[in-house]
């Protein structure tokens, strides 16, 4: 098997002379440091030894490799892969932002504080919602915050009893991932047949060790959940509280907010909705944001003023019943910097077209696949910000499914959907075009849609080998898992 | 100025196709008293020359300082590469890796990432990394605790973690968050009690699943942890060892003893921690108020099924041509929902670039130099200060690149902090009372220390100065 790692590339004994910080520094006998001997590192490790250029060009061949929102339509469901403005970026990596210590003085860091004070009341009021702390790292973090906000609201009430987590079917797999996390045992709601969550069966299941619901809206299948208010309802009615995921809020901008609904907590996907980079996998943010029931239990730090318009980040002190906190520092700052200036851009309206615009992309799209003949998973229903297709008629007829799809949208030009999720709609894709996308690029996708389902129909088994046009053709992934190769070692 | 490529006769004609007469239609499954009002806090959109004004003179307010402070996040000199190539769109915009085929850049990169991580720490395996330093301890507390129960077939969920050495208060604080909730109790030793080992005697007898031992520790002491990893390695009047998680700064492994090698054992095999974890940010991430940073966790191979995050494997395609692909997945939340080994669903891919381009650029010398320049030029700076009558130096023994000192008791280390700011110069970390943790790295120059002693030592005086005008008009 030829390699293209970079050790490979790698000579024994040079060093990039322009990066070493003092080239007179003898490693070896230095007399000046006073660690003894015993203390020291003897072996080596596998840092490869390059020149710059040499670094340099085999990770800008290696990123030539990848897709992303610059090259290629990302229509991942769940994701909102958006444009990430250069402007966000460029402005958030201005040195008085990047060498700024978290522990520094609040005196030298008013500009960036002034930032993430603004950013909570944009928030705030994008949600409906009366509290908020930035600090979560990402989603499931902020999910985490919330339920544990949750269990902290009951045990001060003398609740002990509630012990369980409801979570419909649908969700998302870091809901019933966190609700354990946090010690909740997990009861699963089913969905009707309609895409709503079952009403019925939400009645019997709630009681006195109730805790709470998380819930997604509009859901992960596209769909905008109708009966909320009721759910609402029959939760508060049992003493167990709301938490909404914000993974879909793209879709609500403007129209509707998780306060009204009757949602308690929530946290917000920064690098969903509010375009921060996803930078092949994180940094992402998730604040998390209450209504007046748990402002007492939100985790630290949160940014306030103080009466001479001195901004600074209270700590346990100033809020002593707060869950504690979830990072080092403040949370992913310079990601929050982003969002920031990503939300002063659009504005209020621009925050509402986004939806609106992502909302109609996504129903263009919905109505012109099924005029190409493919399957919705619910053709009565609105789309949302994104939709369901299913392949489970053409896995029967030809035997291809929802993955041989998506691998043949790569060889077009185009990233898959979201493949089997959510899980309880066999062989699914979810598609998620957001705001940024042309009329156009809309209009080749469903072309592209077009043509492979015309290859299913014509040549099913070439379809089971692609994508054929990439750097790699499908990788065997049970090898993967079975002959764990994790580390390169010397040998 | 929403981004939207839409022209008036696009919004028409798409409404016309999915047969509605105007946007708001879109909408009509939202329930009536669900709608929401306009915004009341959200100002109007800027133009993009508006937001860089504001942005730029933003950022000139915080000013550049001259920064002493350590802590937990370490300003080192970042080649200008790293950040250029780490921007690149291809790798910025670029989503987590499901899609093994379109994502080959990304995955090598972190293949590669966890070869270095895991050399670097002495150890067989890397994950793709964690959110920070401090929830990677706290995963890294879990995934022991998981590890030792497994071992010897214990269903219950309580646990013991005792800590061999000062840990960061923030840590501490982030421990008690993210552990508590799963019946774990975590006990403390300080670096000055764990220097004698008689103080360990009286754990010997409790069922301890796993201690930790920070290198450097929180106060910048280099500790003795062969000697400590020898204490948890051998068996307590239970018949029972601990397992061990080394909690390590990345750039000091270069000079300092790798966790995956300490212990004195003359079988080498039997020395080493399970699990090594920290913080990533030294390695090419800069500092940004705290965030966004990388968690790195490594261990032996016998505990990889037990590790969290996301981890890469390196396999064939159809044609048998290297790939690679995110591998152990039946861990994850997204398979295993409630029963997965951690909720988190991200890594901090941007970070572990840049993580894995400095770490390439620099080179193993390269990362030793810059370990042994921060060595240097914080013992000179704490030379330095040695010379001001009013300063004691706490730190007596080794250090890494963080000391140390106090102040006369009549000086609180925040006035001191304070009036140093004024001058741009972060002082240090406030350990309370009078008491300064100080930080020296590469970027420093003599004439920075120098800078730093001259102000602290005009600062001093003032305070003296004041301190007996204030005592004579008391007098008077």
């Amino acid at each position: 098997m030829l390699s293209n790692l970079i050790f490979y590339k790698s000579r024994k004994n040079f060093l990039n002379n322009n990066l070493a910080p003092n080239l007179n520094l003898n490693l070896d006998k230095n007399k000046n440091s006073n660690i003894p001997e015993e203390y020291l590192r003897k072996s080596i490790a596998c840092l490869p030894n390059l020149s710059e250029l040499e670094v340099v060009r085999h990770y800008t061949q290696l990123s030539q490799k990848n897709f992303s929102i610059d090259t290629h339509v990302y229509p991942l469901g769940s994701c909102t892969m958006k444009y990430n403005p250069r402007a966000a970026h460029r402005l958030a990596s201005q040195l008085g932002f990047l060498n700024k210590h978290p522990l520094a003085h609040p005196r030298s860091c008013q500009g960036f504080l002034a930032c993430l004070y603004e950013l909570q009341e944009i928030l705030m009021d994008l949600t409906g919602m009366t509290g908020v702390s930035l600090s979560p790292m990402a989603g499931a973090q902020g999910e985490l915050a919330g339920v544990l906000m949750i269990k902290a609201y009951h045990q001060a009430r003398g609740d002990l009893a509630r012990t369980e987590f409801l979570i419909p079917d649908a969700a998302h797999g870091t809901n019933p991932a966190t609700a354990a996390m946090a010690g909740f045992s997990v009861k699963e709601i089913p969905t009707n047949s309609d895409g709503d969550v079952d009403l019925e069966i939400l009645k019997q299941s709630v009681g006195p060790k109730t805790a709470g619901i998380m819930l997604t809206n509009p859901s992960t299948l596209g769909l905008f959940e109708r009966n909320i208010g009721k759910i609402a309802e029959i939760i508060h009615e049992a003493g167990g509280l709301l938490y909404y995921d914000g993974a879909n809020l793209n879709a609500i901008m403007g129209k509707s907010r998780p306060g009204d609904m009757g949602f308690d907590v929530m946290h917000m996907n920064l690098h969903k909705t509010f375009a921060t980079p996803h930078g092949g996998g994180g940094p992402g943010a998730g604040p998390v944001l209450v209504n007046d029931k748990l402002k007492p239990y939100l985790p630290i730090p949160v940014v306030d003023k103080d009466a001479h318009g001195k901004y600074f980040f209270k700590n346990k002190e100033l809020v002593p019943g707060s869950i504690g906190k979830l990072s080092a520092f403040h949370g992913n700052a310079g990601i929050l910097l982003r969002a920031y200036i990503y939300a002063r851009l659009l504005g209020r309206e621009g925050l509402k077209r986004a939806s609106e615009i992502a909302v109609l992309n996504a129903n263009y799209l919905m109505v012109k696949l099924e005029q190409a003949g493919y399957t919705l998973g619910f053709s009565n229903r609105r789309g949302t910000h994104e939709f369901i297709l299913t392949i489970q008629k053409e896995h029967k007829e030809f035997n291809i499914s929802a993955l041989d799809i998506a691998k043949r949208l790569l060889d077009y030009g185009f990233h898959a959907p979201t493949m089997y999720f959510p899980l309880l709609i066999p062989e699914c894709l979810l598609v998620e075009p957001t705001e940024t996308e042309s009329r156009r690029e809309l209009d080749k996708f469903v072309e592209v849609m077009g043509l492979i389902l015309k290859e299913a129909q014509e040549k099913p088994e070439f379809l089971k080998g692609a994508p054929y046009s990439l750097s790699v053709k499908r990788l065997d992934d049970v090898k993967a898992a079975k002959d764990l190769d994790i580390a390169w070692v010397d040998r | 100025m929403p981004f939207i490529p839409h022209s008036q006769e696009d919004i028409a004609s798409m409404l016309e196709v999915i047969n509605l007469n105007n946007l708001e239609e879109l909408f009509d499954e939202i329930p009536k008293n669900l709608r929401a009002e306009d915004f009341k806090n959200i100002p109007e959109g800027l133009t993009e020359q508006e937001i860089s004004r504001l942005m730029l003179e933003r950022a000139a307010q915080d000013g550049m300082d001259l920064n002493f402070i350590g802590a937990g996040a370490y300003q080192h000199h970042i080649p200008w590469a790293v950040w250029d190539i780490v921007s690149r769109g291809e790798i910025m915009t670029s989503y987590t890796p499901y899609q093994a085929e379109a994502s080959q850049g990304n995955l090598q990169l972190i293949y590669e990432y966890q070869s270095m991580m895991a050399s670097l720490m002495g150890l067989d395996c890397s994950n793709a990394s964690l959110y920070d330093g401090a929830s990677a301890l706290a995963e890294a507390v879990l995934m022991a605790v998981r590890c030792d129960k497994n071992k010897s077939l214990e269903n219950n969920l309580n646990g013991h973690v005792l800590v061999l050495g000062d840990l960061s208060p923030r840590y501490k604080e982030v421990l008690e968050t993210l552990v508590t909730h799963q019946k774990i109790k975590i006990s403390y030793l300080s670096s000055e009690q764990v220097q004698n080992l008689n103080n360990l005697k009286i754990w010997e007898s409790l069922n301890i699943n796993a201690v930790i031992i920070p290198q450097p520790s929180f106060l910048g002491d280099i500790q003795a942890v062969d000697d400590l990893v020898d204490w948890a390695h051998q068996e307590n009047s239970n018949k029972k060892k601990s397992l061990v998680i080394g909690l390590v700064n990345p750039i000091a492994m270069s000079l300092l003893k790798p966790p995956g090698e300490w212990g004195n054992n003359k079988n080498l095999e039997l020395n080493g921690v399970d699990i090594a974890c920290g913080e990533g940010q030294s390695l090419g991430v800069p500092l940004s108020l705290g965030g966004p940073y990388f968690g790195f966790m490594c261990c032996k191979k016998n505990w990889v099924r037990q590790m969290p995050g996301r981890i890469v494997g390196r396999t064939v395609d159809l044609d048998g041509k290297e790939g690679f692909c995110l591998t152990l997945q039946a861990r994850e939340q997204h398979i295993r929902r409630a029963k997965a080994t951690s909720n988190i669903c991200t890594n901090q891919g941007l970070l572990v670039a840049a993580g894995t381009i400095y770490m390439a650029l620099m080179g193993f010398n390269g990362l030793k130099q810059v370990a042994m320049q921060c060595h240097l030029n914080a013992l000179s700076l704490k030379n330095k200060l040695e010379n001001l009558d009013q300063i004691k130096i706490i730190s007596q023994g080794l250090f890494f690149h963080e000391f140390v000192i106090e102040l006369p008791d009549f000086i609180s280390a925040s006035r001191v902090i304070e009036k140093m700011a004024e001058q741009n110069i972060q002082a240090g970390f406030n350990l309370g009372a009078n008491q300064l943790l100080i930080c020296s790295t590469e970027v420093h120059t003599p004439a920075d220390h120098d800078r730093y002693v001259s102000a602290l030592s005009y600062i001093l005086q003032e305070l003296q100065v004041e301190r007996v005008l204030s005592q004579e008009s008391v007098l008077c």
